[in-house]
């Protein structure tokens, strides 16, 4: 294997719990996003953008999906005759093995993927995070700064705060404390998750890490701490575009409603020089017909619109019967809704049918709750489900 | 299927959609909002399950290779067998003149010697469908023909177009056969997909070769009725022939039908086309639409009626769009109108434009126009 200066390792073995039944079969990072994407496809895409052409996933829970998405990674260029994209799930070695029993030992288990490459810089990654990021110009202050340790950080709402691992800088942005989740933060520099280390130092840390039972053997938690305790240069990145974990339901639908906004609140999913690639199914142009009334959405390729669609966004493939309504939803792909049904603030898992004159995100109320049905449901004709309902 | 190969064959024969091919082969015309003229013919190929195809290129090729490229969309990037494209001999010769579709598969004679598959299919890409060639193929073999035409009887047909007409007898065998003739008696019309031995597709050559004749339909079949057993095969699916401009603009709008829609993308198989990353198309509040076929990556702001969109057109506020075809990264300004209007790719209708042709003959917006 040639050198590499740069190998991103991206953790995807997240189970995504607070997502409940839209990541019951598939890992957090397969999650459908955006219409046409899933969440992989934001990191995977920014490392190609960013020329890193050398990317381990790491997965663990429900990767059938998840590894068949990946595939031999063309679809962001990944590809490579030299490195390219590498699925890493645990595995068994003469000494036995173990899963991945933190974010750290997800790395430090995969050790011998690195070496292969002998890189300098060692960038880690979530793959559930929607950013467009040039991973490049972190890379460019890190070693202009002379740091042993870059941590990208975003301003968050003094409110937001204790949601957050948060970072106390001093004025030369040097990270000199660090909150987990605080209660009285000193400082609103949130980590987003993403960081670089000179690879040999993050090595021997890693070492120390596995040997000592009592770590979590995470990065927030254990390792980064470790680095400040032993005064090591450990460097914020200030980052300030847009970005959001959408690991809760809430999350999920929000940042979706903000896609729908002006070109300024939400990510800009059309700018050419940054494009966002995925494993794009082939499908027919999209079909709106005669009886179609659509209105501040997103609507991909393969669906069949003959409803009302207002405020919502519909992934590919989905059928969208006459006369149904369609509201401030997020419709999966492959999804059939039926004449007459009426959907209201609710998101949809694939390939559930909705079948006529359903009602479904109803109430006597003002302010309406996320509903969320699952993968594969069906909902029966005429059945009412009221707003803020899981089913699944 | 593993023992028949397919050949593309981009002889224009004399068709000529003014000035939308101006810049690129026929086959690599957009139609229906996401896809070239060639993704039908390659994409039934591949749905039939031939793992071999050879596309014989004309003049402009450019665009072609660029929609094309190693075959992955269809799933023709292997080692064995795939996608082999066949460049055209006469661009090296002296005059530069295109003699005929002979010429280029003489040319490239040893890939048909190379090839392992004992039959070939010969299908020109303008005429659109979604058909699988399995049940003709098995016809032709039972049937022992020397060639197979595989035909469609149209209830009307245009007089501004161009179709093959066959004559078949009882025993549909052909008894007679027409290249873009003025005159039309027959209403029977050749799919222009021709099944056979490669034997005899190698016969034909030799011989056209060999009498100075360069053309495969019309020298190599029509004009051999009497010396090759030929046989028609009726099929009743639906077929859009892009004969001509009106043909096209027609075309492209008749696909808004449901049933056609249906017939055309939801039938025999996937459509297969490059895949290029647009997000979603997004409609703004201000959006009205009526009867649409839209490609990702669009932006509605404005009133789009009984129209196709390609990829990433922007229609600004205010502008209204109707019975009008609108090519890759077109944009259209606020308030400008455009009515029974075909615009190539790139153009720039700039704001309060009024634009209109006639819904029989379309006015035509050259590639990268501003307006």
């Amino acid at each position: 294997m040639s050198k590499k200066e740069i190998v991103a390792m991206l953790l995807a073995g997240g189970k995504g719990t607070r997502l409940g039944v839209l990541t019951k079969n598939i890992a957090k990072p397969a999650v459908p996003f955006g219409a046409e994407y899933r969440l992989i496809d934001f990191p995977l895409s920014n490392c190609t953008n960013s020329g890193i052409d050398t990317v381990g996933v790491l997965t663990q829970y429900e990767p059938l999906v998840l590894n068949s998405y990946i595939g031999n990674g063309s679809s962001w260029d990944l590809d490579r005759r030299d490195g390219g994209v590498t699925v890493l799930p645990p595995y068994l070695r003469e000494t036995g093995g173990s899963w991945y029993k933190g974010t750290a030992d997800a790395i430090y288990q995969n050790i011998n993927y690195i070496e292969l490459y002998d890189p300098e810089y060692i960038l880690v990654l979530s793959g559930d995070h929607i950013y467009k990021m040039d991973y490049s110009r972190m890379l460019a202050q890190h070693k202009q700064w002379g740091s042993e340790a870059s941590i990208a950080v975003l301003e968050v709402p003094w409110e937001e705060t204790q949601r957050f691992g948060i970072m106390n800088t001093n004025e030369e942005d040097r990270i000199i404390e660090f909150q987990e989740k605080p209660e009285e933060a000193k400082s609103n520099l949130a980590s987003l998750g993403i960081y670089i280390f000179n690879w040999p130092l993050l090595r021997d840390y890693l070492d120390k890490d596995a040997s000592n039972d009592d770590s979590a053997h995470d990065f927030g938690k254990n390792i980064i701490p470790a680095m400040l305790e032993d005064n090591r240069r450990v460097f914020a990145y200030t980052f300030d575009g847009y970005w959001k974990d959408v690991g809760t339901i809430k999350s999920y639908w929000e940042t979706h409603m903000d896609l729908l906004a002006e070109k300024s609140k939400g990510l800009n999913l059309y700018d050419r020089s940054w494009v966002i690639s995925s494993v794009n199914p082939n499908r027919p142009p999209q079909f709106v017909g005669r009886t179609a009334n659509i209105s501040h959405s997103m609507i991909n390729k393969g669906t069949k619109i003959r409803g009302k669609v207002e405020n919502s966004v519909i992934f590919f493939g989905v059928d969208i019967g006459e006369g149904a309504v369609i509201k401030g939803s997020v419709i999966m792909p492959n999804v059939t809704i039926e004449e007459g049904a009426y959907i209201n603030k609710t998101i949809i898992g694939q390939d559930s049918v909705i079948k006529d004159n359903a009602r479904i995100g109803v109430g006597e109320t003002e302010e309406f709750e996320i509903t969320v049905i699952g993968e594969g449901e069906t909902i029966s004709n005429g059945r009412i489900i009221e707003h803020g309902s899981v089913i699944g | 299927m593993n023992n028949v190969m397919g050949i593309i064959n981009n002889n224009p024969q004399g068709i000529s959609l003014k000035e939308i091919p101006a810049h690129r082969s026929l086959a690599s015309t957009p139609i229906a909002a996401r896809h070239r003229l060639i993704d039908f013919p390659l994409s039934n190929m591949v749905n039939s399950g031939i793992k071999n195809v050879g596309i014989l290129l004309e003049s402009r090729f450019r665009s072609l290779l660029d929609h094309i490229g190693p075959g992955k969309a269809w799933g023709l990037d292997t080692k064995k067998d795939g996608l082999f494209l066949l460049p055209p001999a006469h661009i090296y010769g002296d005059n530069q003149i295109y003699k005929g579709d002979i010429e280029n598969l003489y040319t490239n004679l040893d890939y048909l010697h190379r090839s392992s598959q004992e039959y070939v299919i010969v299908a020109y890409p303008f005429i659109v469908c979604n058909i699988n060639y399995r049940r003709a193929f098995d016809h032709h073999i039972k049937s022992g023909a020397d060639i197979t035409v595989i035909y469609k009887d149209l209830e009307t047909m245009h007089r501004d177009s161009h179709y093959t007409t066959i004559k078949t007898d009882n025993e549909e065998k052909l008894i007679d056969m027409k290249v873009n003739p003025d005159t039309r008696r027959d209403t029977r019309v050749s799919l222009k997909r021709y099944i056979m031995k490669k034997d005899i597709l190698l016969e034909i050559i030799d011989n056209s070769v060999a009498t100075g004749q360069w053309d495969f339909e019309k020298n190599g079949i029509a004009s051999r009725l009497s010396y090759y057993d030929v046989l028609g095969f009726p099929v009743h699916d639906y077929i859009a022939i892009i004969g001509s401009v009106s043909e096209y603009y027609r075309r492209n709008l008749e696909m808004l039908q449901p049933e056609i829609f249906q017939d055309l993308f939801e039938g025999i198989g996937p459509i297969y086309t490059k895949h290029k990353d647009e997000a979603a198309t997004k409609y703004t509040i201000n959006s009205r639409v009526n009867n649409l076929l839209a490609a990702n990556g669009c932006l509605i702001d404005g009133e789009v009626e009984n129209s196709v969109l390609f990829r990433g057109v922007k229609i600004r506020q205010g502008a209204r769009v109707k019975n009008s075809v609108v090519m890759q990264k077109s944009e259209v300004k606020e308030n400008a109108v455009l009515e029974n209007v075909i615009v190539d790719k790139n153009v720039r209708i700039n704001p309060g434009k009024e634009l209109r042709g006639d819904p029989a003959f379309p006015l035509i917006i050259e590639k990268n126009s501003i307006i």
